[in-house]
């Protein structure tokens, strides 16, 4: 069966593509080279240490793709020397080439190995880590890259150049300008040492600090090399801050969108119903758990579609808290139309017989939903900042849903139904709307809603009988700071909540930015008593 | 607290009160409130006379409502200034202190305290100190008890004293309301589409007490019946727009071209 | 209707007549004026069983005697006392003002832990640790008290803390909120996010009051061992006292003008501001009244039950307060008292005997009571008092 994987088909792609530009690029050097590389590679065959150890170097600068694999099998004992000479990877019992890649049988008792000593052993780690300098994987860039920061050698200098000028990822530049920068802030010339400064200033991040600090001891009389390291440090400094605002602003932006999917459900059912609906966290608790089972399933049935599960349970979600909402309706909640206090006590009732009902089926205990393979990981966007894929996927799953939600109402007939009977019910009954289907159906639109939600969370966080009474408080503040009955109130006040909460946790610490927020809404209702977006005048009153 | 004998003349601690000596109760200058853009009051500008009884008419959506809002502190202009008397600045007190001031008011949806007999309903609206800590000890004086009956017998509610307030047909709650509004004796009166709902006999009812407050209080009565207006009012203001359209007595107002086209033209033909 | 209802025959009936002025005419003028006869009758009785029968009951008989209540039993009853008084403090701003709490937790709480810090103080020396400190700064390894903890060492000091704390908290929240007119759910919101946001605080073990585990393993009160049967005792009479008290205090109110406006601020709020009330006055002085009674029990709760911890804050605590009220019916005080009695019964053997019927008992008395019993168990005597009179 074809390994169909999102991630995995573009990773293929990507390799493809970088693959074939680079053979591109040096298809002239490698004709020539070819043969240069053959003839070194012979000599890890023979029994001369020196001549070992200067092939190793010249592998390690050679940028040929085969020379890798060969100097780790070398590293780690698993390159083997037939008798006649010719080089082989092994890889448990299997032989290969070491130069073509062709499975090779041969009797183990007569290879032999190449032999080592520490000489060669720091040249191969080096050799080593400028070849994983210019690999595809960016991870074994970044390793490679952090290997030779933490112990640079001269003869490394013109690979991490290389490695910079074609580098395109925030980390591993870092990581390389960090390396080459200790090189050359040792150099006797003035000017790479300036170079080696501004590079650091530029590129370094906050491991670039305590190197620069240590320059500026020895900067005495140096006027010109002191101001450049001032500068310097100043650049990191501004960098740092402007690293640390996007970090903010991205995990606001993040947390945002996970209110906002928590509480676009309540908006639907509170803000447009008037319904209190204390049950509502755990809409997202039941959304939460079709994953889990959702993701089971799979697990039993489908596991080589594991990865896709996610996406099964988005309609399995939205279904299973849809209907529950509709009964909640139907049996309860359409009694006490009108009667807000009344319906937040029954609602409340409803909630606790959720929470225990779920306690019997599944315990007490929090259980475990595992994330795809293509939902961890993140981008780099510079040093100390990555955005992991799974607050990525959330932002833009939010984005997705309120658009559906938007286009639901804008645009559908069963919209416009809701619509006419939220605002002006009796004319909407007059008109022969039927305003108690058309209540169901919203109230059941709201819970599903809330069900998508609960695959969100089901991905970021535990997934307990309790998960709904943590979210409820939050998603009431953001429905009552956007003002009842806007969407867009909605949306800005779960981005403004999350933007908040992140701007101030820095300076106070989670449970006081908490408080504070809390505060901020309360003299916020002072200055605009109907929320953020609601119409002023009239209608209110109504 | 021991209770004054007269109460008419009984004034209280606890509020502010209108300077009239110039004969004007009310001063609406400039008045503008916009909702959203929507401009509900367009420099306004009105001036009721002590013991006046102005009507105030107009199409829907004109801002007679919200003219009302404003004078009672419920809605604050976005520019303008009202006066109640020379002196008191009505925008710089809560409604409360407005209706303390003497400024009472009718809703165009009666609203009673549902929850209380009509006598309880009477009592707390009867003037009197209402500060909060005044009324742990507060207690009726046989003065009170007799002004309470005595109002009871001008609305036709002396057999449901002790009914609650909820239980009462929807006309009783008009008077009970109106009722209410005569216990506070408040200077002026604004009284939302007073008969609104009610019978013919109710309504001329109705015309004969505000017209017996005519001298005693100033009265500014928002209405949509035609008939009703011409048998009460002296003058009266057409509202359009949130601007005052013509001001008169009945008849230079029904033969103003401008009126006709706006209001009366569209609902008598 | 009105005239054979249940409260019709224990309130007075009619508006009062002409006060009278010698001394005890005046006094039981005046106590008619709270109940009638017989509704004194009822609370003589309660009286007498709860201050009298009981603590005989506990004292005369033999262990081993069928009429002995065994000392634990007291202690229960002690903390029902303690939550009929917060019912009643509920009662108070939901029955008449309609100002429904969804975080009267945090005022119990907080006159909780006022008392808790004082009994924490007075042991100085003698927890685990042999520390001036208490047991949990010791383990944080804190070297001084935090600047709150100073005073409650002194008893009147704590005591005062625990009234006014609940009351500063409650009023500075509540100037803020009814000035905005901040009313009916969107109030109860609020009222559970500031429950919610301070349950999150003391938590935090950098708050300096035992985080998580809260206040807890007291010795004594005044000198008295808490382990003493006899001091346990005199805490459950001193509670049944000071509910009595606080009992007639709300009766007083709501049978004054006061009461009345409160009604007609939750009826009509416009109408009672254009009539020349402050509404903000009467329900910020409800308001803080009910907090600083929810002070009071917290403070009376925490010596009896041995323990304070932030749970007492969680929303889910505050919302149980709230079904006390709603199932003894709200809006006539007793009825609060009723149903914090009878759920927190039912509570006591439930979660003993079927635990895991418990929650859904309690769901289910939430949803049965707003479908088909919105006036509570006062409001079925009423029916069946009726349909006997029929």
């Amino acid at each position: 069966m074809p390994d169909l994987r999102l991630p995995t088909l573009f990773s293929r792609w990507f390799r493809l593509v970088l693959t074939l530009l680079l053979l591109g690029l040096l298809q002239p050097a490698l004709a020539t080279d070819d043969a240069v590389f053959q003839e070194t590679a012979k000599a890890l065959a023979g029994a001369d240490r020196n001549a070992i150890r200067q092939a190793v170097e010249t592998l390690g600068v050679s940028q040929d793709a085969r020379a890798l694999p060969m100097l780790e099998a070398l590293r780690d004992g698993r390159l083997a020397v037939t008798p006649e000479g010719r080089l082989l990877l092994r890889n448990g019992e299997a032989l290969t080439n070491a130069l073509s890649g062709e499975p090779v049988a041969l009797p183990t008792e007569t290879l032999s190995a190449p032999p080592l000593n520490n000489a060669i052993r720091r040249v191969l780690t080096a050799a080593i880590a400028q070849l994983q300098l210019v690999s595809p994987d960016r991870k074994a860039r970044l390793s490679a890259a952090r290997a030779l920061a933490d112990n640079p050698h001269e003869e490394d200098a013109p690979a991490l150049r290389q490695a910079l000028a074609k580098e395109q990822d925030a980390e591993v530049r870092a990581a390389l300008a960090l390396a080459l920068a200790q090189l050359d802030l040792n150099s006797s010339e003035p000017a790479a040492r300036l170079a080696a400064v501004e590079l650091l200033g530029k590129e370094g991040g906050p491991k670039a600090r305590p190197l620069l600090e240590q320059m500026l001891a020895k900067t005495e009389g140096d006027e010109l090399l002191s101001q450049a390291v001032n500068q310097a440090l100043a650049n990191l400094d501004f960098r740092q801050a402007l690293v640390n605002q996007a970090g903010n602003f991205f995990y606001g932006l993040s947390l945002g969108s996970i209110l906002l999917l928590a509480a676009l459900g309540l908006a639907i059912t509170f803000g447009l119903m008037g319904v209190i609906n204390m049950a509502h966290g755990e809409m997202l608790m039941l959304g939460a758990y079709a994953t889990y089972i959702v993701q089971n399933l799979f697990r039993a049935w489908l596991p080589g579609w594991f990865d896709w599960y996610p996406l099964a349970a988005l309609p399995a979600a939205f279904l299973v808290s849809a209907l529950v909402g509709m009964a909640l309706e139907r049996s309860v909640i359409r009694y006490l139309y009108g009667r807000p206090l009344e319906t937040l006590l029954a609602t409340w009732g409803i909630s606790l017989l959720l929470i225990q009902i779920v306690r019997l089926l599944f315990g007490a205990q929090n259980v475990e939903v595992a994330n795809p393979a293509w939902l961890s990981g993140g981008v780099a966007l510079a040093p100390g900042l990555v955005l992991p894929y799974s607050r990525l996927a959330t932002i833009a799953f939010a984005a997705l849903v309120l658009l559906l939600v938007w286009l639901l109402f804008q645009r559908t007939w069963l919209g416009l139904q809701v619509r006419a009977v939220t605002q002006i019910r009796p004319m909407a009954a007059s008109m022969g709307i039927n305003t108690a289907r058309v209540d169901m159906l919203t109230f059941g639109l709201g819970s599903g809603v809330a069900g998508l939600g609960g695959v969100a969370l089901s991905q970021l966080g535990n997934v307990g009988p309790e998960l709904g009474q943590s979210y409820i408080v939050d998603c009431f503040m953001v429905v009552v700071l956007g003002g009842v009955g806007k969407l867009a109130g909605t949306v800005a006040g779960a981005l403004g909540l999350g933007m908040v909460n992140k701007f101030l946790e820095p300076f106070a610490g989670a449970v006081l930015g908490k408080i504070a927020v809390l505060i901020i809404i309360i003299l916020f209702i002072q200055k605009r008593p109907q929320g953020l977006f609601a119409p002023k005048g009239r209608l209110v009153e109504n | 607290m021991t209770p004054t004998p007269d109460l008419l003349a009984a004034e209280f601690a606890d509020r502010p009160l209108p300077d009239t000596s110039h004969g004007g109760i009310l001063y609406v200058e400039g008045v503008t409130v916009s909702f959203d853009g929507f401009r509900a009051l367009d420099d306004l500008t009105l001036f009721i006379r002590e013991g006046e009884l102005r009507c105030i008419i107009g199409p829907n959506g004109a801002g007679k409502t919200t003219l009302m809002d404003v004078i009672t502190g419920k809605t604050r202009p976005d520019t303008g200034n009202v006066y109640f008397g020379q002196t008191l600045d009505l925008l710089k007190l809560r409604e409360y202190e407005i209706a303390r001031a003497g400024i009472g008011r009718k809703f165009q949806k009666p609203t009673v305290f549902e929850g209380h007999t009509v006598f309880e309903n009477l009592e707390l609206a009867l003037k009197a100190d209402k500060r909060a800590f005044t009324s742990l000890t507060a207690r009726l004086s046989s003065d009170q008890h007799d002004r309470i009956d005595e109002i009871l017998e001008t609305i036709g509610l002396t057999a449901e004293l002790q009914r609650l307030a909820g239980s009462l047909s929807h006309g009783q709650k008009q008077w009970l309301e109106i009722g209410m509004l005569l216990a506070q004796e408040p200077k002026l009166l604004l009284v939302d589409e007073p008969v609104a709902g009610m019978t013919e006999q109710e309504i001329e009812h109705t015309s004969r007490l505000l017209n017996s407050l005519e001298g005693k209080h100033s009265v500014v009565v928002v209405e949509h019946d035609m008939a009703f207006v011409r048998s009460i009012a002296r003058k009266v203001t057409v509202l359009h727009q949130g601007r005052v359209l013509a001001e008169g007595d009945m008849d230079t107002i029904q033969r103003d071209p401008k009126v006709i086209e706006v209001y009366l033209g569209g609902e008598h033909g | 209707m009105a005239e054979d209802s249940l409260s019709a025959r224990l309130l007075p009936a009619a508006p009062p007549s002409e006060p009278s002025w010698t001394k005890w005419d005046s006094l039981s003028a005046g106590l008619s004026r709270l109940h009638g006869p017989t509704g004194w009758t009822v609370i003589l009785s309660l009286v007498l069983l709860f201050g009298v029968a009981i603590p005989l009951l506990n004292r005369l008989p033999a262990a081993d005697s069928a009429w002995h209540i065994p000392d634990y039993l007291v202690t229960l009853f002690g903390k029902f006392l303690c939550y009929a008084l917060v019912a009643l403090a509920l009662d108070l701003i939901w029955g008449f003002a309609g100002i429904l709490s969804l975080g009267h937790g945090v005022f119990f709480a907080l006159g909780g832990y006022a008392m808790g810090m004082h009994l924490m103080r007075t042991m100085a020396g003698e927890g685990v640790y042999r520390s001036e400190l208490p047991d949990f700064m010791v383990f944080l390894n804190w070297k001084e008290m935090p600047w709150f903890w100073h005073g409650f060492e002194h008893f009147g000091y704590a005591l005062s803390m625990a009234l006014l704390v609940p009351g500063l908290l409650a009023f500075v929240f509540g100037f803020f909120a009814f000035r905005s007119r901040i009313k009916g759910v969107y109030f109860s919101i609020i009222t559970q996010a500031l429950t919610y946001a301070l349950m999150l605080l003391f938590f935090r073990n950098e708050t300096g009051l035992g985080g998580n585990n809260g206040l807890t393993d007291f010795k004594r009160i005044l000198g008295f061992s808490l382990q003493e049967p006899s001091t346990r005792l005199g805490l459950y009479l001193l509670t049944a006292f000071l509910l009595l008290l606080s009992y007639l205090l709300c009766r007083y109110l709501v049978n004054a003008r006061f009461g009345r406006v409160l009604t007609a601020i939750c009826d009509a709020e416009s109408r009672i501001m254009f009539c020349g009330y402050d509404s903000l006055h009467y329900k910020l002085f409800a308001w803080t009244l009910s907090a600083v009674l929810c002070g009071l029990a917290g403070a009376l709760y925490v010596p009896q039950v041995g323990i304070i911890n932030p749970s007492e804050m969680a929303p889910a605590a505050s919302i149980e307060m709230i079904i006390w009220v709603a199932v003894g019916g709200r809006g006539a005080l007793y009825g609060a008292l009723l149903g914090a009695g009878v759920i927190n019964g039912a509570k006591s053997w439930l979660t003993v005997a079927f635990p895991e019927i418990w929650l859904f008992f309690l769901g289910g008395l939430f949803i049965v009571v707003t479908l088909f019993m919105p006036r509570g168990l006062i409001g079925l005597l009423d029916l069946r008092r009726r349909r006997k009179t029929a």
